[in-house]
């Protein structure tokens, strides 16, 4: 089924796992629908359920103690109805992720050939000559150089940002048309960063393929992105267009993560706004809006009542029952940059 | 990058001073890790000094090395005008008392067994200072100072905290002996951005507080303008650059500086990092068999023949702004962001 409608579309999906403590809500209601070929980032500190949602998506979580309820639907079809065997079918072949830790992921004993062309075998039931054809091409198009010979190459072998050059080549060896990428840049060095970021973005554009692309860093999604969620204890608590996110975010946590971090052009030894407090206990979290214990205006409503989504503008939601105002966020940052101007 | 040379270093009483420090691994028969090669610091009462670089650029063992953490390969560490590097097993232990570390990994710094009271009074039971009294007085006094319920805190152990915690133990313990100079080891980077915050104003007051003079190794260049007075910057056990740090993030004169700085990715849309941060080649130099000259030529996008025939010297390229690079950009010369479309890039 190869639909005119959404690419992803994600409703209700609540994640829960059952500890000894009770359930944790690492997601808890997020719903959401992404386009083909577009860049969803999803953005949040440890915790906040970013990894869990990108993994609930693909339907990779533990077999035990897991409950995970509404729907996930890619491209028509139900994913969240799908045996692990119809799973299989899927994964690779129309959904692929990339990890955050290129070593874990890969296979150590395994050559790198093997490992992409173990996907092609399976999905693409190509001939082992012609599939190593393809991985050679595969490798070249990931910027690896001298691919025929990386073929036969372990990973140790090679450094943390060819390694995850190849974790991305493997997810790419059978044309999905969604990729789901966890931190794929945060084990790397700053210029390995920037490198890896634009090579994610030139297969995207090249292959129309969908992207979403979890990060704690709101500098790596600003230049990579359409759209952005921002996740906070189990929920997206605001979602918007990349540039109106940034020109004009409403919702109270949104605002103190862009306050606290420190940016590159900031003038030295300037006071960073942290933020208090810890986020909150998933097994039992606050009645009314999750980040109110932490927030400094939060008023007695935002104890008692969770936010619902309002809507700010064209594809802008956000969840506070006090919002920023609109444009106020950006005009600090404004008032910030010329500051450190000589 | 990838120079030698001492004309930064500052005439005057530094606090620390550390002059042509090398560090070298053994690798098996006849080979060495050249892990930092001939690099020279210096820091003044009061001054925070950035150091920073990626992976491998030898800015951890640097730091390492000036605590004696290994013993350097070679070179001179003058702290308080003694050399660390001559003194014995004994007179060292002493002198460390006023030389103090913070490690990255909060959790695993921390013995897991022990209370948190324990932890943060054992360099006074171990240097034998004060009564049980006066000792439980101090500790309740630093813990209050790092932002930690003392009474509440004082009985429990590492597990029960969060990692922004556990780093405010870590600093409680570091500031016990009133040391002179902290070596600050990527002390944020485990941590989320708005923990992060919580940790860099700590330690912002507790140098006000205490009268420090620190070493901050980070590879967050964001957050090493933040607390740094100077900048130094590393690149394969080489220092590239040396400047107060707001010329150096204005005005990078060195190319591995500036194509750093255009790597990082910055929270707005608008703003689009130079493209040519993608015409660097990935892969670093083996530390075992080093570039020969400039360490940086291999990677480097105005590298000539001379880079490889001869290493260049640290110089001062404006008032107060050291490179080491044959081309040294001249100051103005840093990276304008163009403005494009994030789709229309890297096309």
């Amino acid at each position: 089924m190869s639909g005119t409608g959404p690419l992803l579309e994600v409703s209700d999906l609540r994640t829960h796992f059952l500890t000894g403590r009770g359930a944790v809500r690492a997601v808890d209601g997020v719903s959401f629908t992404l386009e083909r070929g577009r860049t969803l980032g999803v953005v949040g500190e440890s915790g906040s359920g970013k990894t869990v949602l990108a993994r609930s998506i693909m339907g990779l979580l533990p077999a035990r103690n897991v409950v995970r309820t509404g729907e996930v639907t890619y491209d028509g079809r139900r994913l969240t109805g799908l045996s692990p065997a119809e799973l299989r079918e899927v994964w690779g072949a129309e959904i692929s992720m990339v990890f955050q830790d290129p070593m874990t992921s890969l296979n150590p004993v395994v050559r790198i050939g093997r490992q992409i062309t173990e996907t092609m075998r399976f999905h693409l039931e190509l001939p082992e000559a012609e599939s190593r054809a393809r991985a050679a091409e595969l490798l070249r198009s990931v910027g690896i150089p001298e691919p025929e010979r990386r073929l036969r190459a372990y990973p140790h072998e090679l450094s943390g940002g060819m390694r995850q050059r190849v974790t991305i080549a493997i997810a790419l060896a059978c044309g999905p048309r969604l990729l789901l990428a966890d931190e794929p840049t945060t084990a790397l060095d700053v210029t390995v960063q920037a490198q890896i970021l634009s090579l994610l973005g030139r297969q995207q554009r090249e292959r129309f393929m969908a992207m979403i692309l979890v990060t704690h860093d709101l500098g790596v999604v600003a230049g990579r992105t359409d759209e952005i969620a921002v996740m906070y204890a189990g929920r997206i608590v605001e979602r918007a267009p990349t540039e109106v996110l940034f020109s004009d975010m409403r919702m109270r946590y949104t605002q103190a993560l862009f306050r606290s971090i420190p940016r590159i052009t900031d003038p030295g030894h300037r006071r960073l706004q942290a933020i208090g407090g810890r986020p909150p206990d998933l097994v039992a979290p606050p009645r009314g809006c999750p980040f109110a214990p932490r927030c400094r205006y939060a008023r007695e409503r935002c104890h008692a009542e969770a936010p619902a989504l309002t809507e700010a503008g064209p594809g802008h939601t956000y969840a506070c029952w006090y919002p920023a105002e609109p444009g106020e966020v950006a005009a600090e940052a404004a008032a910030l940059a010329s500051e450190a101007m000589p | 990058m990838a120079g030698s040379g001492t004309a930064h270093l500052r005439t005057g009483d530094a606090l620390l001073r550390v002059e042509n420090l090398v560090v070298e691994f053994p690798a098996g028969p006849g080979r060495r890790v050249h892990a930092v090669s001939d690099v020279s610091l210096d820091l003044l009462q009061g001054e925070t000094l950035g150091l920073v670089g990626e992976s491998g650029c030898g800015k951890s063992t640097t730091g390492r090395a000036i605590m004696q953490l290994p013993r350097p390969t070679a070179g001179h560490v003058w702290f308080e005008g003694r050399d660390l590097t001559r003194l014995d097993g004994d007179e060292l232990r002493r002198t460390r008392t006023r030389l103090q570390m913070i490690f990255q990994d909060p959790i695993s710094s921390l013995n897991p067994r022990r209370r948190v009271r324990e932890i943060v009074g054992e360099p006074l039971a171990i240097w034998g200072i004060g009564g049980p009294g006066e000792r439980a007085r101090r500790v309740a006094e630093v813990l209050e100072a790092v932002g930690l319920d003392a009474e509440a805190a004082g009985d429990r152990r590492p597990h029960q905290f969060s990692g922004g915690q556990c780093q405010r133990i870590s600093i409680a313990r570091a500031l016990m002996l009133e040391p002179k100079l902290v070596i600050c080891d990527e002390p944020v980077s485990a941590l989320d951005v708005s923990v992060q915050a919580q940790i860099l104003n700590l330690l912002e007051d507790m140098k006000a507080r205490y009268g420090l003079t620190m070493i901050f190794i980070a590879h967050d260049l964001a957050v090493v303008r933040n607390v740094s007075d100077r900048v130094a910057v590393m690149y394969l056990g080489k220092l590239c650059e040396v400047a107060v740090a707001d010329d150096l993030y204005r005005a990078p004169a060195h190319p591995y500086t500036a194509t750093l700085l255009a790597s990082v990715p910055v929270p707005d849309p608008t703003v689009r990092p130079d493209p040519s941060v993608n015409e660097l080649d990935a892969e670093l130099p083996s530390p075992l068999a080093p570039p020969s000259g400039c360490r940086f030529r291999t990677r480097c996008p105005r590298a000539e023949a001379v880079c490889a025939e001869r290493e260049p010297q640290i110089r001062e390229v404006s008032p107060g702004h050291f490179a080491a690079c044959h081309f040294a950009l001249e100051p103005p010369a840093a990276a304008t962001p163009s403005h494009t479309s994030w789709r229309e890039r890297d096309a």
